[in-house]
């Protein structure tokens, strides 16, 4: 089998005294969209911070296509969407992309392109200041697509978009994996996990559960992924004062 | 360090820069307004001007641009530009360099109206050549930008990165040399001043006022402020941290 796109072991995160993440371990698979799952404050972002290698470490391993976390080599090859959109409003959406491209040597061809892909062409002018939230997102989408990166790296990506427009991007996700492109998502709503591949279920810095949208549903026995995920919670408590 | 990301780190300063057309005008005018100010302030006595007026054009460019340039660091690091940036191929140096050079190329533009204003308009007489003049107050203007690249790394918020300006640069400006000759301050003020920036490159710019030949001490102190503004970068360089706890 080939080598996982991620793979973290015993990963311990503590920020401001506090430990965020325990003992993490797993293996993210190429090529597929991995759903991080969990209310917020469980420590998804922290994780996410550990593969992009912004996040400092306390003991344990991130490894990421074959090289160390935040290690030089992979800054071309990974992407980044923070949660809050970090693209400067002072500027123009074709100003933003142009100077992302430009830190990876991406063509004028290529910034046309990402610009369509996230149906911002005709906004190409507008300051970012100017848009709306859902418009400001993409934009923060495209800046990391632009690489035309082999792992995407997207905090809470979907969040406070409209339904159509949500859809377009879960498309465009699954259109990227199928190209080879490993995505590793957060989100705190449930219903976008029936879209993943694959689910990891995260709750108090630890995961819950590590499956298949349909293996977690039948190994609950519920019909939507809020009840199986409340099923694996209260199993794991029963189980702790046991 | 690459020059292609670095040349387009300063295009994009730039460009945030000039759509924020209130700003650009306070930068290039303010200065020229404030030495016509001073001109009339000692409209009897233009001997005192000539001494006031060549020290002030090497600390206005210095004060504006620590200011701008610590609130555009400090708007990168709160934005999540910073560490977005960070996670893509930018080496810490093109980020501070195109800083550094955007704001230089703002500074030399204000040194030259300011210049132009003052010594011709206002006949501010200096002794030596004006290029010099000139060229100090742009190396100056430089070093404030580092001085703030590196001064913005200790602030959290805006209202605590302005309350550097008396912090860091006031006590520059009591020392200086302006308010009193350094050698007839008590001596560990002296010994102070000689620690601080600003010291040297008033210290040039009066070598200039008073002589016709460029000096020892003047290019020991034009030296001296590029040396800092290379500490300053590099410095700065060591507060960048890509990984944060």
């Amino acid at each position: 089998m080939e080598a996982a796109a991620i793979a973290v072991k015993n990963l311990v995160v503590t920020r401001g005294g506090r430990r965020v993440l325990h003992q993490l371990n797993v293996d993210i698979p190429r090529g597929h969209i991995t759903g991080l799952l969990g209310p917020s404050g469980c420590g998804k972002t922290t994780l996410m911070r550990c593969v992009v290698g912004v996040q400092r470490v306390e003991s344990g391993t991130v490894t990421v296509l074959g090289d160390a976390a935040g290690s030089a080599a992979l800054r071309r090859r990974v992407g980044y969407v923070t949660q809050s959109p970090s693209v400067y409003a002072d500027l123009s959406v074709a100003d933003n992309l142009s100077y992302f491209a430009s830190l990876f040597g991406a063509s004028k061809q290529r910034v046309r392109k990402t610009m369509s892909d996230v149906e911002l062409s005709d906004s190409a002018n507008q300051l970012v200041s100017q848009l709306s939230g859902g418009q400001r997102t993409r934009v923060s989408l495209a800046c990391a697509l632009i690489s035309e990166p082999e792992l995407l790296v997207l905090d809470e990506p979907t969040v406070g978009l409209d339904p159509v427009l949500r859809a377009q991007l879960w498309q465009q996700f699954h259109e990227l994996a199928d190209s080879g492109v490993t995505v590793l998502l957060s989100s705190h709503v449930m219903d976008e996990a029936t879209h993943c591949h694959r689910l990891l279920l995260m709750r108090d810095g630890s995961f819950v559960a590590d499956d298949t949208p349909d293996a977690l549903l039948s190994q609950t026995a519920t019909l939507d992924l809020e009840s199986a995920f409340l099923a694996l919670v209260s199993d794991r408590t029963d189980s702790q004062e046991a | 360090m690459s020059l292609r990301i670095a040349t387009m780190t300063v295009w994009r300063v730039l460009n945030q820069l000039r759509r924020d057309r209130r700003t650009v005008a306070l930068l290039l005018i303010m200065p020229s307004v404030l030495m016509t100010l001073l001109r009339y302030v000692f409209d009897g006595s233009p001997m005192v001007f000539d001494h006031i007026g060549v020290t002030l054009l090497g600390i206005f460019p210095f004060i504006v641009m620590f200011l701008v340039t610590s609130v555009a660091m400090l708007r990168e690091r709160t934005s999540g530009t910073l560490e977005r940036l960070l996670t893509t191929p930018i080496s810490k140096l093109d980020l501070l360099v195109g800083y550094g050079t955007a704001f230089a190329l703002v500074a030399a533009v204000q040194t030259l109206l300011t210049c132009a204003t003052t010594l011709w308009l206002l006949d501010l007489h200096v002794c030596g050549n004006l290029s010099f003049v000139i060229g100090i107050s742009v190396a100056d203007a430089v070093l404030g930008a580092a001085l703030g690249l590196l001064v913005s790394a200790f602030a959290a918020t805006e209202f605590q990165a302005v309350q550097f300006m008396p912090a860091i640069v006031l006590p520059q400006l009591l020392l200086c040399g302006l308010f009193a000759p350094r050698d007839s301050m008590a001596s560990w003020l002296d010994a102070a001043s000689s620690l601080m920036p600003l010291s040297y490159v008033v210290e040039a710019l009066s070598e200039v006022a008073r002589h016709a030949e460029a000096t020892a001490i003047l290019w020991r102190d034009l030296g001296i402020v590029v040396g800092l503004i290379g500490v300053c970068l590099v410095l700065a360089a060591v507060t960048l941290r890509r990984k944060t706890p």
